[in-house]
């Protein structure tokens, strides 16, 4: 019993010695993000301290290291060592129909405004692997809205970008997705938008037809279009509350007038300066309308 | 915030925190983040326990501030960390199965508040925690733990003591007083600014 254990200490992320100095460690992560930041221009350094510091650690671990300084260093005279960071520190969890009760509430309240509108223009902002750009492309269709809707599905990560756009999904998650979809109210029997092939699940390319991947960075690129709909699930957690505001008035200024931002379930606008300006359509569902 | 208590338990948890959770006196100093391992979908933990208690509970929000005397509970399907005055949330993978992971709290609460941790571990049916624990210890905290004898499912406690051969270990209902009398003595402005 006492081997998983010592084995979990030995993964553990931080160093445990009484001496352990959180400001000493504060420095050397503002160092070491300022480095990444001048000498690769990714910028990390207005993210949520406690779980950015948990993912650097878990590099440090397996890397063999034992100090943030030592990741510094070996971060900036080794590219792959910065690629293999990159990947640590981005953001890509994500499931087909995630909360699959927010999807309810979508086609309640949200779906008969957008069928007013002629023409329905959606920023899925940080969309990752794609699932939730799949599940809203799906849920349009059912509802009759997908040839008038265009969606942007944007992520900071060329790679998991490529990933979405192929709508290849594996296919052992398909129980859980089918289970989400039917709680979410699907219409049809899943099954019917992919096909399995071996180990995956490679969705109906019709699904995309109306779908524009591209590269954006919210912590640096600016507002690219005007929206009904803006969806930024379970990202602005990752941003510090600076950050995190900012990316606020990016949304407030790319949505148009009784448009809709939508967040993860456990976000609010409630910590925001931003909250005066919308109305939250059906509590506790986070889907919020700009109404000034 | 001058320190903070974190709680973990799982199998037999509510029973446990309902029998903790009313004996702590509405002017308890600290905040206090719980992660009770749970089903995505049950909703009812913070109704259940709001009922038994003047503290206030929240099923916690990302960036919502730290309060003392609030009870921070760990939304299903989530990581809760801690930052100096707020609670931060996170979809990372899960930790050996959990998400919640009792671990996550409690190594991000050390970090956080260093020797001004409060470590609880209750019943449980899995090892979940005890590294944590290990960390809130190695770096000054203080540890309890419920006594294996006296838990629903003995698993949680005894990985714990095994980690921490020096935690408390006491039945449930001495754990209300115990955690009132460190919670004033880790109460004291700290010496170190952590974080």
């Amino acid at each position: 019993m006492a081997l998983p254990l010592i084995a979990e200490r030995l993964r553990a992320e931080p160093p445990e010695e009484q001496n352990y100095d959180p400001d000493l460690e504060k420095i050397e992560v503002e160092l070491l993000l300022e480095g990444v930041f001048r000498k690769y221009g990714f910028d990390f350094r207005a993210y949520a301290y406690s779980s950015l510091r948990r993912r650097l650690w878990k590099r440090i671990v397996e890397s063999g290291l034992r100090t943030v300084t030592s990741l510094q260093e070996q971060v900036l005279h080794d590219p792959s060592m910065m690629e293999q960071l990159l990947l640590d520190l981005s953001i890509n969890v994500t499931a087909m129909y995630r909360d699959p009760h927010f999807y309810v509430a979508f086609r309640e309240k949200v779906i008969p405004m957008l069928r007013t509108y002629p023409f329905i223009r959606i920023w899925h902002a940080g969309c990752s692997t794609g699932e939730e750009v799949y599940s809203m492309a799906i849920l349009l269709h059912e509802e009759g809205l997908y040839d008038r809707a265009r969606i942007y599905a944007t992520d900071i990560n060329e790679v998991v970008l490529q990933r979405a756009k192929a709508g290849i999904f594996p296919l052992d998650r398909m129980k859980e997705y089918t289970d989400n979809y039917i709680k979410a109210g699907g219409k049809k029997a899943f099954s019917e938008y992919y096909t399995a092939k071996y180990d995956n699940a490679i969705f109906k390319p019709e699904l995309t037809k109306n779908v524009v991947f591209s590269q954006h960075n919210l912590v640096t690129d600016r507002s690219f279009s005007e929206f009904n709909v803006i969806l930024c699930r379970n990202v602005l957690i990752y941003f510090d509350k600076k950050l995190q505001s900012r990316v606020q008035s990016l949304f407030y200024e790319s949505l148009a007038m009784f448009g809709v931002l939508v967040l993860g379930s456990k976000e609010s606008l409630k910590f925001s300066e931003y909250e005066p300006c919308y109305e939250q359509i059906q509590p506790p569902e986070k889907i919020y309308r700009k109404i000034r | 915030m001058n320190g903070i208590v974190v709680i973990g338990t799982s199998w037999g948890g509510l029973s446990a925190l309902s029998q903790v959770i009313p004996e702590l006196t509405r002017d308890f100093p600290l905040p206090i983040g719980i992660v009770q391992h749970r089903s995505k979908d049950s909703e009812l933990l913070v109704g259940l326990l709001q009922d038994l208690t003047p503290l206030c509970i929240r099923d916690a929000e990302d960036k919502e501030p730290l309060c003392p005397g609030t009870i921070y509970i760990a939304p299903p399907d989530y990581h809760m960390l801690v930052e100096e005055d707020h609670i931060s949330l996170t979809v990372d993978s899960p930790v050996r199965f959990s998400r919640p992971s009792i671990d996550v709290l409690f190594r991000s609460a050390s970090d956080t508040f260093g020797a001004s941790t409060i470590g609880i571990v209750l019943t449980g049916a899995n090892e979940d925690g005890a590294a944590g624990l290990a960390q809130i210890v190695a770096r000054g905290g203080r540890a309890i733990v419920q006594d294996p004898t006296d838990a629903e499912s003995p698993i949680m406690p005894q990985s714990a003591i095994r980690a921490v051969p020096g935690a408390r270990v006491l039945p449930l209902k001495k754990i209300s007083a115990e955690l009132m009398r460190l919670a004033t003595v880790v109460d004291k402005p700290r010496a170190r600014k952590a974080g």
